[in-house]
């Protein structure tokens, strides 16, 4: 027998309390892999490079002001920007109040629109069909699924913010990844209907031809309305989407809150079941010892026992994030901000290694209480 | 016959180490489901003891929030004369026509900006707020400085703003609209949803953000619970001002709903580290059930039922969540009061709250650490009580 067989069938031994240990530290791995990647998600991913290329131009106090049409043209005439499509959010309510049915509904220029959101996959005949019609609406194909929409079908959402109801025609489905629920229709149709809002808009999204100028143009277009009655604000759409993440309060401190509490509730988990598996085998022992074990020896096999179990506890709770992400993914896009959130490589890399790391620290009080056992005490000792 | 308590309170004393640390375990999951739990409390209190059942607050028909509710200020004259609003010291009807907005604050430690809602009211406005109502609804006070003059670019602020914001003390100057506003005075709303706001005149305001003739809401004092009914009503019912009245308080129990991201975050999380904790305690049950093996047969040999033994376990395992669920509280209590703030989901500005652990999120954290100690003993108790007494006897 080698060692390395050794170590797994002691680890194994008592089949029921390993299964156990193994099963509280994959669920707390669980929730400390989502953590990273909600982590990764919000600060560490970069966004895909077209997505990197649109900036957000909006009123510099704040996303209830709206800005005049004119800014658009004047956006436009900026360096390294090639479209600019007007955005503003109608809120509104489809069928009732309750979060299930929320998602966003945003009106924009559909001439416009898509070369700003290129990553928004729409067939070119829907795309005409939608710009043609002027209470036409462009849908995201899981929305659409969600809802069995299809193309013709009539949607009807009720103003909240604006006194407007809308009657509208689904003409065009996008498919964009990930998914992202929101519904996009004529800004004319809201100025038709709503008189005062003509020649407004809730802010501007612009593309812009290379990474390198982005940073650059989104100074200049401060720098066109700086001394304007209505300053403006320009950022990054990931940037963006953070201010509404950062507003539910202090997330980052949240996320490593919680990370910490799991953390520490796996060192328990472990350390307890080592020490369990220690004073079990009390005997055992003192019987490798007298046969040439040195006490070094027997520290390193118990370490290597508690971090097999957390690995396997590990591994277990990875692959059960798998899917719970791809489910919150889903979940979380109701809110209305777009996530990529899967469990990357590098993700379960520093899961697995958090995994180890807490394997040795609770492992090591337990083992070196089995390594310097005396020896003829212990093999004394009843249990 | 039942197996005496004490016979469980000194087993698990007897084996410190394992009831410490599975201890230890299910309070750091009872911790996180209070903290959880603390802050929707907080929330939810912020929004509930806010506003006060005599004040009407009037909107544009169809909106949802002030912040969305604009109607022309020419509808106000109308407003004031309907029946049933209170009187102040001069005769004048208690009405005030409001402007609301949200502005971008820096935090004062730095870490970023955030949406802060700021109202221009009228000197009657200011006289409603600081008036209390029937029941648990004690007004705004004025904590130090004063309240701010019409006419002047002065402002008053809440105390968790000043404490979160910068530039926000007496004296201080806050950049916003066409210029600076001084900072003149400091309110105490009783952790209200008024807590997050910052108050100036409505003219001055209006003007700043080239909003002059219209208002965002509109507030009436009734002079009686049954005037404000019948106020709501009426300014609901007239078909000429397409307005619409809502009970302030009606109004701010309705946003608790803002509380539910961080409500759906924490079913998530506690239930998770449930789970891990239910497992965790099952370890140390069945290792508790296996080193007294002998002892188990030698109570059946005694007399005691199955039964007995059964409940004897699961109350072990009981006893042990509850210890976890003490400490549990015990690490959360220092944190009672602690303030933050969260995104209001109606007017999307922020919303100061204090994290608060009532007795009624201690009940719960209790309860939620006896199922956990209920789930993860059941299986070993059974066991426990299932053994062969021979077997036992012999091990």
């Amino acid at each position: 027998m080698t060692l390395g067989s050794f170590i797994v069938r002691n680890t194994f031994r008592n089949k029921r309390r390993s299964l156990l240990t193994m099963i509280s530290i994959s669920f707390s791995l669980l929730l400390l892999t989502l953590m990273i990647c909600i982590w990764r998600s919000f600060y560490v991913d970069q966004v895909a490079p077209e997505a990197s290329r649109r900036l957000i131009t909006r009123d510099k106090v704040s996303l209830a002001f709206f800005l005049p049409a004119f800014y658009r043209d004047k956006i436009r005439s900026v360096p390294g920007v090639t479209a600019v499509a007007p955005m503003t959010w109608f809120q509104g309510r489809y069928i009732d109040d309750r979060p299930e049915h929320f998602f966003a509904r945003l009106a924009t220029d559909p001439d416009e629109y898509l070369k700003v959101a290129s990553d928004k996959i729409t067939p070119p005949d829907q795309v005409e069909a939608w710009q043609k019609d002027r209470a036409g609406a462009l849908v995201d194909v899981t929305l659409a699924d969600k809802y069995g929409w299809k193309l013709g079908d009539r949607v009807h959402i009720q103003g909240t913010i604006f006194p407007l109801n809308l009657d509208l025609t689904i003409r065009a489905i996008y498919h964009r990844d990930p998914p992202q629920n929101a519904l996009y229709f004529h800004t004319k149709y809201l100025e038709e209907g709503v008189p005062w809002f003509k020649g407004q808009a809730g802010w501007y999204a612009a593309q812009v031809d290379s990474a390198e100028h982005v940073a650059e143009a989104s100074r200049e277009i401060d720098a066109l309305f700086h001394n304007s009655p209505l300053p403006t604000k320009t950022e990054s759409e990931k940037a963006f989407q953070l201010g509404f993440v950062a507003s539910l309060g202090n997330v980052k401190a949240f996320i490593l809150g919680i990370c910490g509490a799991v953390m520490f509730a796996i060192m328990l988990v472990s350390a307890n079941t080592m020490a369990m598996s220690v004073r079990s085998r009390t005997r055992e022992v003192a019987v490798l010892k007298t046969l040439g074990f040195t006490s070094r020896r027997v520290l390193s096999i118990f370490i290597t026992e508690a971090v097999a179990l957390a690995v396997a506890g590990g591994v277990l709770g990875i692959l059960v994030a798998i899917p719970v992400i791809a489910v919150m993914t889903r979940s979380f896009i109701g809110l209305g901000i777009p996530l990529d959130m899967r469990v990357s490589p590098p993700a379960a890399m520093l899961s697995l290694m958090i995994a180890v790391i807490l394997g040795i620290v609770s492992g090591y009080i337990p083992a070196q209480r089995a390594s310097h056992m005396n020896i003829v005490e212990a093999l004394r000792h009843i249990g | 016959m039942a197996i005496p308590i004490s016979y469980n309170i000194r087993n698990l004393r007897l084996r410190k180490g394992l009831t410490i640390m599975t201890a230890l375990g299910i309070a750091l999951t009872v911790t996180t489901a209070i903290f959880l739990m603390a802050l929707v409390t907080g929330l939810n209190k912020a929004f509930v003891s806010s506003g006060n059942p005599l004040n009407v607050l009037v909107l544009r028909k169809g909106s949802e929030s002030e912040l969305t509710g604009g109607f022309d200020a020419s509808l106000f004259p109308t407003l004031k004369t309907l029946p049933g609003i209170a009187k102040d010291s001069n005769g004048e009807p208690i009405a005030s026509g409001e402007w609301v907005v949200v502005i971008v604050l820096p935090r004062r430690d730095g870490t970023g900006e955030v949406n802060v809602t700021v109202r221009g009211m009228m000197p009657s406005g200011l006289e409603m707020r600081q008036l209390s109502g029937p029941g648990d609804h004690p007004g705004v006070k004025l904590a130090s400085g004063r309240w701010f003059e019409t006419g002047q670019r002065e402002i008053v602020v809440s105390k968790s703003i000043r404490d979160r914001f910068a530039h926000s003390n007496i004296g201080d100057s806050m950049e916003f609209g066409k210029g600076a506003w001084k900072v003149v005075g400091i309110f105490d709303a009783g952790g209200s949803a008024y807590e997050s706001e910052v108050w100036g005149d409505v003219n001055q305001m209006a003007s700043d953000f080239d909003r002059l003739g219209a208002f965002s809401s509109a507030y009436l004092r009734a002079t009686d619970p049954i005037a404000a009914e019948a106020l709501r009503n009426r300014v609901s019912d007239d078909q000429r001002l397409k307005l619409e009245g809502f009970n302030e308080t009606d109004y701010y129990a309705k946003q608790t709903r803002s509380g539910t991201p961080i409500e759906v975050i924490g079913y998530v999380v506690g239930f998770i580290m449930g789970i891990g904790s239910i497992f965790a305690a099952m370890n140390t049950m069945y290792a508790a059930v296996a080193y007294r093996g002998r002892e188990i047969a030698t109570l059946r040999v005694i007399g005691f039922s199955r039964p007995a033994i059964l409940t004897s376990f699961v109350l072990e395992s009981l006893l042990l969540a509850t210890l976890g669920a003490l400490v549990g509280i015990l690490l959360m209590l220092p944190f009672n009061g602690w303030q933050t703030g969260t995104s209001n989901q109606v007017t999307f500005s922020e919303v100061v709250f204090a994290l608060r652990i009532t007795p009624a999120v201690a009940g719960y954290a209790l309860v939620f650490a006896l199922v956990m100690g209920f789930v993860g003993g059941l299986a070993p108790a059974w066991h426990a009580a299932r053994q062969n007494i021979l077997n036992a006897l012999r091990s």
